[in-house]
């Protein structure tokens, strides 16, 4: 399962499945689908930072309603999708940089509560900042863009917008500038002596996993047609971060499986009613001391316990 | 004016004594055992819907505290460690903290689905005393020389007593404390359980002021763990200037500044002290492990 083309083929096969499944269902599994692909393009940019970069973040919701904000505000306006699209992903991607500058002076619980203050300060100029965001009233008839009006074409704006994010993630980590990531995930001292750019490559990952939060959000907007600022408090940004870890931080398909739980679980729950949170809690609690590595780890042993089912892999 | 000034800083004074409790707790936590604990903010709420749920089987408040102390040492105290902190610490610190956040989920959610949304009004002193044109307010009064016994007793504890010194030998060095034949394990354990004695007591005294609301936490949680790194990280007498601190400048900006930015205030601190002196006000600067 870890064998780069594999894990690639197995992330396009479930975004195809979506899309094919897309023709035979009722307008509400449509829409968990597409929220689907929402939440996985938000994860997979947390998990570059936190899974593959070490270095976590709390604020992933900010940029979510940077995205979701941009498009909601500039739409209207005639600007088209695909640029405040693009403009919602630099606004993201540059807030990304000066958020990593924390990362360069302090590491693990600090850095965690630095982005904890700057999400909860992003979602009070969400609430308070009416003029712009129209505050707690949140902004609705948000339109789609065209040709993606009904909620099908819009689904497969979603997941071909996860796939390209897909293909883009895996080139990065296959490059050198992916490589120089996981090095600074083990260990930055030996990666610097090493010559990687310890500086640059910190805030590139919170960049890009920023740009990415920034790119999910303009995709959530026109999804619901309505936000408001508490879609984008703290709540979300934990529910992102074990997203990543349900999934398996640091793995490429870690992001896909932890969105689809997230999204399924509480359909699944829905005799729990009001628990459902309580049990996915508890899941994840126990996830985490059964299986650190995450469902992914979970997947991959079952499927080694069973070596018939599956040929030997190549040894690592 | 003045009288205006003296009270906002006695109510920020009282305030902020019950944070340095709490994020003395949390502090005591993240030393002795790496757990930082992001749920510590539901923790102090948890106590004060035991104590009210106590109150409305017609028990007194004293008695509703004294189950909420023995409730938290053992749900917050042990049950925390031993099936939270110790599966997963050996994970790494940082899955221990994304497990907390979970925990608050789970704490939040119950207390939501047990209690009711809605913010349950908890029994408080009333009446108070007029000095010239100046207010003091019994409540206040009490809520800082309660939070600043219990802060010096804790202190005296930690520094004087066997024990005490036993615990801090094993929070600084697991492998010494061992060598000098303390029992580490069992160290661990009372820090746990004095943070969830901490946290009941907090709850006592906060709970009159913000109500008892199952999200409470949230804004509890941040307050504390700002106090924590502005006094210093790793030091109960950091968490007392950190907490005093907050509570006075929060409630200074609350009564002097915009509203809606009130809740800004404590995490702008909390960002310039860890970017300019992420060691705290009392702290010693801290080496990086490479």
């Amino acid at each position: 399962m870890n064998h780069p083309y594999r894990v690639l083929a197995i992330a396009l096969l479930l975004v195809l499945v979506g899309g094919v499944a897309g023709f035979g269902l009722k307008p509400y599994p449509i829409y968990l689908i597409s929220q689907w692909a929402v939440y996985t393009i938000s994860a997979i940019g947390l998990n570059l930072t936190l899974g593959y970069a070490g270095q976590i973040s709390l604020a992933q919701a900010s940029f979510v309603g940077i995205g979701a904000y941009a498009t909601a505000l500039l739409m209207p306006h005639g600007v088209p999708f695909g640029v405040t699209l693009v403009i919602g992903a630099a606004i993201s991607f540059i807030l990304g940089v000066l958020l990593g500058f924390p990362a360069l002076r302090v590491q693990g619980h600090y850095l965690a509560f630095v982005t904890l203050a700057l999400a909860t300060i992003a979602f009070l100029v969400f609430r308070n900042e009416s003029w712009l965001t129209n505050g707690t009233s949140g902004i609705d008839k948000i339109v789609r863009p065209f040709p993606f009006t009904s909620d099908l074409a819009y689904l497969w704006l979603c997941l071909g917008s996860l796939a390209i994010v897909t293909l883009g993630t895996w080139w990065l980590l296959r490059s050198p500038w992916g490589r120089a990531f996981l090095a600074l995930r083990e260990n930055p001292v030996r990666a610097s002596s090493l010559g990687v750019d310890v500086r640059m490559y910190t805030l590139l990952a919170f960049a890009i996993g920023a740009a990415l939060g920034g790119v999910s959000g303009a995709l959530f907007a026109p999804l619901g047609q309505y936000i408001e600022p508490a879609e984008f408090a703290l709540p979300l940004s934990f529910s992102l971060l074990l997203m990543v870890v349900v999934g398996g931080s640091g793995s490429f398909l870690g992001p896909f499986l932890g969105a689809m739980v997230a999204v399924a679980l509480p359909e699944v729950l829905r005799s729990f009613q009001d628990y459902y949170l309580v049990i996915y809690g508890v899941m994840v609690i126990l996830l985490l001391v059964f299986s650190p590595d995450g469902l992914v780890g979970l997947i991959e042993r079952a499927v080694r316990r069973r070596p018939v089912a599956a040929p030997a892999e190549p040894a690592k | 004016m003045m009288s205006l000034l003296v009270q906002v800083l006695i109510s920020g004074l009282a305030i902020g004594a019950i944070y340095a409790l709490i994020a003395a707790g949390f502090s005591l936590l993240s030393q002795g055992s790496q757990t930082v604990n992001f749920a510590q903010g539901d923790f102090v709420v948890l106590p004060a819907f035991v104590i009210l749920a106590a109150n409305s089987y017609g028990l007194p408040i004293w008695a509703g505290f004294v189950i909420a102390l023995v409730v938290a040492a053992l749900v917050l105290g042990v049950l925390f460690k031993r099936l939270m902190v110790d599966p997963i610490l050996p994970h790494g610190a940082m899955q221990l903290s994304i497990a907390t956040m979970a925990l608050s989920i789970v704490l939040q959610n119950s207390m939501l689905n047990v209690g009711g949304a809605q913010a349950f009004p908890f029994p408080g002193i009333n009446g108070g005393i007029h000095w010239g044109n100046v207010f003091i307010d019994w409540q206040s009064v009490t809520i800082l020389l309660t939070a600043v016994a219990a802060v010096t007793a804790l202190n005296l504890f930690m520094g004087r007593t066997r024990l005490g010194r036993a615990i801090q030998a094993s929070a600084q060095g697991p492998q010494v404390a061992r060598l000098l034949g303390i029992n580490v394990t069992r160290m661990v354990l009372i820090t746990f359980v004095l943070n969830a004695a901490l946290v009941t007591l907090a709850a006592l005294l906060i709970s009159p002021i913000y109500l008892v609301k199952f999200d409470n936490g949230i804004g509890i949680g941040l307050a504390a763990f700002s106090a924590a790194i502005i006094g210093g990280f790793n030091q109960v007498r950091g968490a007392v200037v950190g907490g005093l601190l907050l509570g006075v400048v929060q409630n200074f900006a609350a009564t002097f500044g915009p509203t809606q930015y009130r809740d800004a205030v404590p995490m702008l601190l909390l960002i310039i002290f860890i970017l300019f002196r992420p060691q705290g006000l009392l702290g010693r600067a801290e080496e990086r492990r490479v």
